[in-house]
């Protein structure tokens, strides 16, 4: 199709109905059509980006959250709810989110974050005597070490959120994938 | 690649007859402003119809984003127009197109009683299109007040107290309309579904017999 405009300028000025040569209605057709798809594109391509919009919009960044005081947290993992500012669109509030909190042998703290990684139930510490110390989901029994390592089911280990200590308060940040396992 | 495609499939399904029945007939001389450029009058219908199409697309675009609730409608209106790309341009088309689409239908009909068109044997398609027009109507009330804005809430008590200034029934309908006793969280939702459910249905309906209409009984002839 689109070789006929090349052979129309080869043979300009022939006579019309030679076989290579672009018709009138053909000429026709693409002009209209070129001037109809323009226009049509001029009117779907706002409304696509407005419905992509969410996908372009960049990620807001989470700041630190004092969580609880240093001296609370032992060996074994403790849950503690925080209040994140979240902004939904037009909806504004503040979501309690919840971290688990503990101490690894050599004394370091770290907090995981209690969705399941296979499909986004909540995980409980130490919740079925079947799996004693581990986390454990009650949706189709995942189950987890203290680190978070994926023990069946799920198919990654548990998120975990950055944490730092300050003036004897812990805080969390940015959740991310586990780094411990 | 288009061709092959079209082929392909006009294989299996011959479809070329149908479009072709749709879209392949002659248009008059006199309804033609290549010939005619007074004949530009004749473009109103199908103008009417373009920026329907327009208002269907733009209005299913906004429904990703507004909320028919009165705590949050104002709210989503602002979000989508302010903080959503393009949102100023998608929701202007719906708000423009809403008053054009008056415009043209208007210059339409005046097109249609001043070429004499609505008379035998074209009473029937007069009266759809008296009936679109009435559709069209009530969507730009309807739709008014979705943005729950003071514009919007006070035109729609407006509206209602007219309504509800019709003898006897009058209590009814205001009482139907607001889906309460006052103009408020019920009044949105009911709109809200007339706006986007119930009007576009019928209007797609009438439309489908006005074009059915003038495709089986052709353009009225010359003056």
């Amino acid at each position: 199709m689109s070789d006929h405009n090349k052979h129309n300028e080869e043979q300009h000025g022939k006579k019309p109905g030679t076989k290579r040569e672009m018709s009138r209605r053909q000429f026709l057709s693409y002009t209209l059509g070129g001037a109809g798809g323009f226009m049509a594109a001029g009117m779907m391509i706002p409304m696509l980006r407005f419905a992509v919009d969410p996908v372009l919009k960049p990620k807001a960044a989470s700041d630190w959250i004092k969580v609880v005081e240093e001296s609370k947290i032992t060996n074994v993992p403790q849950s503690f709810t925080f209040q994140v500012h979240q902004v939904d669109g037009w909806y504004e509030s503040d979501a309690e989110l919840v971290a688990w909190i503990s101490k690894d042998s050599s004394g370091k703290m770290f907090a995981l974050n209690p969705t399941c990684k296979h499909l986004g139930c909540t995980v409980n510490w130490n919740d079925n005597p079947a799996y004693k110390d581990q986390y454990f989901c009650p949706c189709h029994g995942a189950h987890y070490t203290q680190d978070g390592k994926n023990l069946a089911v799920a198919p990654k280990p548990l998120d975990e959120y950055t944490l730092k200590v300050e003036n004897g308060f812990v805080y969390v940040g940015q959740l991310h994938a586990n780094t411990r396992v | 690649m288009f061709k092959n495609m079209y082929n392909w499939i006009d294989e299996r399904l011959d479809i070329t007859p149908m479009w072709r029945d749709v879209a392949d007939h002659e248009v008059p001389e006199h309804v033609n402003p290549a010939h005619h450029f007074s004949a530009f009058v004749y473009c109103f219908g199908g103008l009417t119809f373009f920026i329907t199409v327009i208002q269907i697309l733009s209005g299913m675009f906004l429904t990703m984003y507004y909320t028919p609730d009165i705590i949050n409608a104002y709210a989503s209106v602002d979000y989508l127009q302010h903080k959503v790309a393009f949102g100023v341009i998608v929701r202007g088309m719906h708000h423009w197109g809403a008053s054009l689409v008056i415009v043209m239908m208007f210059l339409h009909t005046l097109r249609v009683f001043f070429t004499g068109s609505y008379k035998a044997p074209r009473e029937m398609n007069w009266v759809v299109g008296m009936l679109i027009f009435f559709v069209m109507l009530g969507l730009g009330f309807t739709g008014y007040l979705l943005p729950w804005d003071n514009k919007a809430y006070f035109a729609t008590q407006v509206g209602i107290k007219i309504a509800a200034s019709v003898p006897f029934i009058g209590q009814y309908i205001a009482t139907l309309m607001q889906g309460g006793e006052i103009v408020g969280a019920q009044t949105l939702t009911r709109f809200f579904a007339i706006h986007v459910f119930f009007l576009p249905g019928v209007l797609l309906a009438l439309l489908a017999g006005h074009f059915f209409m003038i495709r089986k009984q052709g353009i009225s002839g010359p003056l």
